[in-house]
This record gives C-alpha cells, sequence and structure tokens, in this order.
C-alpha cells in the first residue's frame, strides 16, 4: 500500500502531459513504517534520453533529489516515470532494470490523455505486481 | 580515514578507491551505478582511478531508467 497525496497525483499528471510527447520521470520521497509508505515529496528530474519511448534519469537531479531527502528526514520510494502512447504497466525493459524489489515503480498512463491512469508496481526480476494507492 | 557513504561517516584505509568501496558496502547492480565524490559525479569504469582522501563524501546513485523495449 502506498498513500498520495491528491496534490502529487495531479503534480504528476501536470509533469506528463508538459513533458508529452516525451516520457516524464522523477523519483518519490516519503516515511515507511512496515507494509505503509507516505509520500511527503516528489521530485522530477530531467530525462536524459528526451525521448517518447524512453527514459533515463539525470544523475546529477538525483544526486541532489537524495541528498534533499536525506536532509528532510525522508527517504526514496521509488520512482515515477510516463508513457506517454502505453498503458500503466511496466515494459520488458522497465522491469530489467528495476533494481530493488521494494521500492514502487509507479507508471503514469498518458494513453487517453484526458483520463490519465495512475499505478504503482512491486518488480521483482520478471514478475510484477500492482501495489495499491491510497489517495490522501 | 573518516568518509562519509550515503550520509554515513564510516572508517576505511588511507588509498581507498571508489571500485574497492564499492566492493566493501557490497553495492548491488555495481555495473549500473554512479558514483560521487564531494559532488563529482563518476561512471563505474572510472572507479578504479578514484582514490578517496579523509573527509570525502560519497554518494552511489543506481541507474534508473526504462523503456518500451
Amino acid at each position: 500500500m502506498i498513500k498520495l497525496p491528491r496534490k502529487f497525483y495531479d503534480e504528476i499528471i501536470a509533469a506528463g502531459r508538459k513533458g508529452r510527447p516525451e516520457e516524464i520521470c522523477g523519483l518519490i520521497g516519503g516515511t515507511q513504517t512496515e507494509e505503509i509508505k507516505i509520500v511527503r515529496e516528489i521530485y522530477v528530474l530531467e530525462n536524459i534520453d528526451h525521448s517518447r519511448e524512453h527514459f533515463s534519469m539525470n544523475p546529477k537531479d538525483q544526486l541532489e533529489a537524495v541528498k534533499y531527502m536525506r536532509k528532510k528526514g525522508l527517504v526514496p520510494l521509488g520512482t515515477f516515470h510516463s508513457h506517454p502512447e502505453s498503458p500503466s504497466r511496466p515494459s520488458d525493459e522497465d522491469k530489467r532494470l528495476a533494481y530493488d524489489k521494494n521500492a514502487s515503480y509507479m507508471i503514469l498512463s498518458l494513453q487517453d490523455e484526458k483520463n490519465p491512469v495512475l499505478k504503482s508496481f512491486r518488480i521483482n526480476g520478471n514478475i510484477s505486481e500492482e501495489e495499491p494507492i491510497e489517495y490522501i | 580515514m573518516k568518509i562519509t557513504v550515503s550520509g554515513k561517516i564510516k572508517e576505511y584505509k588511507d588509498g581507498l578507491t571508489l571500485k574497492e568501496l564499492v566492493e566493501a558496502e557490497k553495492v548491488e547492480t555495481p555495473e549500473y551505478v554512479t558514483g560521487s565524490v564531494n559532488d563529482e559525479l563518476y561512471s563505474a569504469k572510472d572507479f578504479e582511478g578514484i582514490v578517496l582522501k579523509d573527509g570525502d563524501a560519497v554518494e552511489f546513485l543506481y541507474f534508473m531508467g526504462g523503456g518500451l523495449c
């Protein structure tokens, strides 16, 4: 279970729409107690691929975000990225590059731009499982 | 010498390279990791040549990406 404040949901959707046709990406920071994660901050980072089919987070942005999280007493909870033209599900490449089985991998689909779909997944090897999002 | 690794102060032998630190810290999938020393970024292929000094601050950043492939 991951709890996501509605304002961050809105920010992810806005970033995805603004970034179209390219994929956008970012980090999620927050707090974690046993099975519940609470998102406290999101960080929209540069997709250095500038591609509509691929993303790579800018390591310099990543470094800044990680240091900022630590300063605020938050922990990295996972990532988000958009699929401008495909459904909200991890691609084979997303699975291959997901190194942390405990992280939340949020994927925003803008396939139907008027009806964006945000889902969160846990990925372990080639297996992905949807993780419920509770909006707060 | 004392170095800060991911925000925690640790004691290591003098002359330690970034590559040796990666091994000592058991960093997973090191081929996908970017290292930063005092905010300077280094790719994995450069780790062997980076000798750490007392007071250095090191971070390990995992490559984060994906795609439609």
